[in-house]
């Protein structure tokens, strides 16, 4: 599936703390899960998820199994100054997905 | 869980405040206990010999949810999040699925807030664990019961 | 396969009904001002899920139906953007009135089989699976446009024996525990099966993006779902049956709420 879907204020006033959200399709497949056939699925998930602010990185997570499907994560960040925040998931199987949020600070 | 059909009033507030007793014991790493269950072992590996003290940690998580595939959870921690004093590391942790870690936050005076929230998979009721490090290499917990309700029709 | 707790895996011992303990006695209407969607039975934190688009797993695939609704397909190269333009506009209440009239097959149609139609017809593209997730983006994208209208089903009067053929089926007792969906969504809703609450059956949200499934699914997912739980072989996808059980329960819905796309347990 296709974007991930980001929530971060377009504009904030510097020094302010701003909420971030991020919401991602994936299925999160537990590896402990039978499938169709009876046979257990292969583990499938977002291992690590990354946040950089104009490079910076400002947050990130480690991902496990009990984490639900399409996982949400959100957090703060003290809005610093003008530019992109970009966030990263990367997981089992070799995915990895990078979208980015841009945010003016005056 | 009775298959007979209540009013929807009855959520069972009872067995809540029962799951709720005797809540922190699981915190205390025993040392010399024989057989920790994989959550205590989870924790030991995060906290090595530290004490973990209750307080400071806030973990919101409702008491009962309809389907254990997503139950949104939200760790806040007191701390003025500045360069001297802030939080490192959020875990959040569970008794009973397959695995007992949930995730594991990294975070730093640029956050503003100690504050996280996400979604966790629950494979029957139990009871979840957050447990934060400090920057001055302290660790603090706060837990939570959760029941989780049976859906009804379901896909096998 | 799908089985139903509250029922199937617990209810096959002597006394079915009775250990349901739910009454089984001729079926009443619901009551204009007494119609509830089944947002109203969930608990806080899933309405919160639903309310909040930032929450809301159903938006990553309204999100794909945006892309989808802009790509080319088919021999036609043709994307649904070049005829219909901007959905947000032409398609704003084309969900609040389906399911509609198809001249061609002489029957009603669902807005998944009328987004197939347009692939098949217009864009010369082949038809997307049932449940497949192209086809749940582009109908959560669609729908999606009249969440907030009240829901008013088409008035063309040629659905009307189609209707009450759903209406039939509505209250017809079917499968091994022989229930009707009357008797749990007219006589029984707001009481537990299992840990669910019964809700009204009121097809609000479709697709829903439902806790047990993980994902986004059709409100024909949602009905093979009942029907399995009353131990019925549900109708296999796109089967006429669920257009006509959409088309009363449509009705039976009217003046309540799209909320597409809609969070359940
Ligand atoms: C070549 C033009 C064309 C393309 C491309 C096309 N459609 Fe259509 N669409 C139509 C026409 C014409 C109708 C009216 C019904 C009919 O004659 O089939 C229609 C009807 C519809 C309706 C019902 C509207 C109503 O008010 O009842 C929906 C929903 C719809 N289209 C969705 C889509 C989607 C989604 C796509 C892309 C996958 C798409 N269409 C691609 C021509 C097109
Ligand atoms: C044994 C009781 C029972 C029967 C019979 C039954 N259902 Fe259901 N139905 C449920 C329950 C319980 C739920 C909610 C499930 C949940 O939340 O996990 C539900 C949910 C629904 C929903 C979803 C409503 C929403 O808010 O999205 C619809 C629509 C529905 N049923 C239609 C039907 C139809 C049509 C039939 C007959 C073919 C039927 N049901 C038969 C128990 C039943």
């Amino acid at each position: 599936m296709a974007r991930p879907l980001i929530s971060v204020p377009a504009t904030a006033k510097r020094g302010e703390i701003v909420e971030i959200k991020a919401l991602i399709a994936h299925p999160m497949e537990t590896g402990y899960r039978p499938g169709p056939d009876g046979r257990v699925l292969p583990r499938d998930i977002i291992r690590r998820f990354v946040c950089t602010y104009n490079d910076v990185e400002i947050f990130s997570a480690d991902l496990f199994p009990a984490m639900s499907a399409n996982p949400f994560i959100a957090f703060t960040t003290v809005a610093v100054e003008s530019g992109t925040l970009t966030f990263t998931w990367t997981g089992d199987n070799g995915f990895s997905q990078s979208e980015t949020a841009t945010i003016t600070v005056s | 869980m009775e298959i007979g059909m209540e009013p929807m009033t009855s959520v069972t507030r009872r067995q809540v405040l029962l799951a709720g007793a005797g809540l922190l014991s699981v915190l205390m790493v025993r040392p010399g206990r024989a057989a920790p269950t994989d959550m205590e072992a989870a924790i030991q590996a995060m906290v090595g010999k530290a004490e973990i003290r209750p307080g400071r940690v806030h973990l919101e998580i409702p008491p009962l949810v309809e389907n254990g595939n997503a139950a949104p959870l939200t760790v806040t921690v007191d701390s003025p999040m500045t360069e001297a004093e802030f939080v490192k590391t959020i875990a959040v942790f569970n008794e009973k699925n397959p695995q007992p870690n949930v995730a594991v936050f990294h975070l730093g005076p640029r956050a503003g807030r100690a504050q996280v929230s996400t979604r966790m998979r629950l494979a029957t009721s139990q009871k979840v664990v957050a447990i934060a490090e400090l920057s001055d290499g302290t660790f603090w917990s706060d837990s939570a019961d959760v029941i989780v309700t049976l859906a009804a029709c379901v896909e096998g | 396969m799908t089985a139903c707790a509250g029922v199937a895996r617990r209810a096959l011992g002597p006394m079915v009904g009775a250990a349901l303990g739910i009454a089984v006695a001729a079926a009443a209407e619901i009551p204009v001002d007494e119609r509830r969607s089944g947002f109203d039975f969930m608990s806080r934190a899933l309405q919160d899920m639903q309310r909040d688009d930032t929450l809301n797993p159903g938006m990553l695939w309204v999100l794909e139906g945006e892309e989808l609704w802009h790509r080319k397909a088919g021999a036609g190269n043709l994307s649904c953007a070049d005829c219909h333009g901007e959905a947000t506009s032409s398609m704003r209440g084309v969900a609040a009135r389906y399911p509609s009239y198809d001249e061609e097959t002489r029957r009603p149609v669902d807005l998944q089989g009328r987004v197939n139609f347009c692939r098949t017809r217009h864009q010369q593209a082949p038809p997307l699976a049932p449940e497949s997730q192209e086809l749940l983006a582009l109908v959560a994208y669609v729908a999606h446009q009249s969440r907030g209208m009240a829901i008013a089903p088409d008035p063309d009067p040629r659905l009307t024996p189609f209707r009450d053929r759903g209406r039939r089926l509505f209250h017809e007792r079917q499968g091994q525990l022989n229930f009707s969906c009357a008797h749990c969504h007219d006589d029984n809703w707001g009481k537990r099966l299992g840990g669910s609450v019964i809700p009204q059956a009121h097809p609000t949200g479709y697709p829903i993006y439902r806790l047990e499934w993980q994902g986004l699914g059709s409100l024909q997912r949602r009905l093979r779902n009942c029907l399995v739980g009353v131990r019925a072989e549900p109708y296999p996808y796109d089967a006429p049956e669920y257009v006509d059980l959409e088309l009363f329960l449509m009705d039976r819905a009217r003046g309540l709420t799209v909320e597409t796309p809609a969070v359940r347990p």
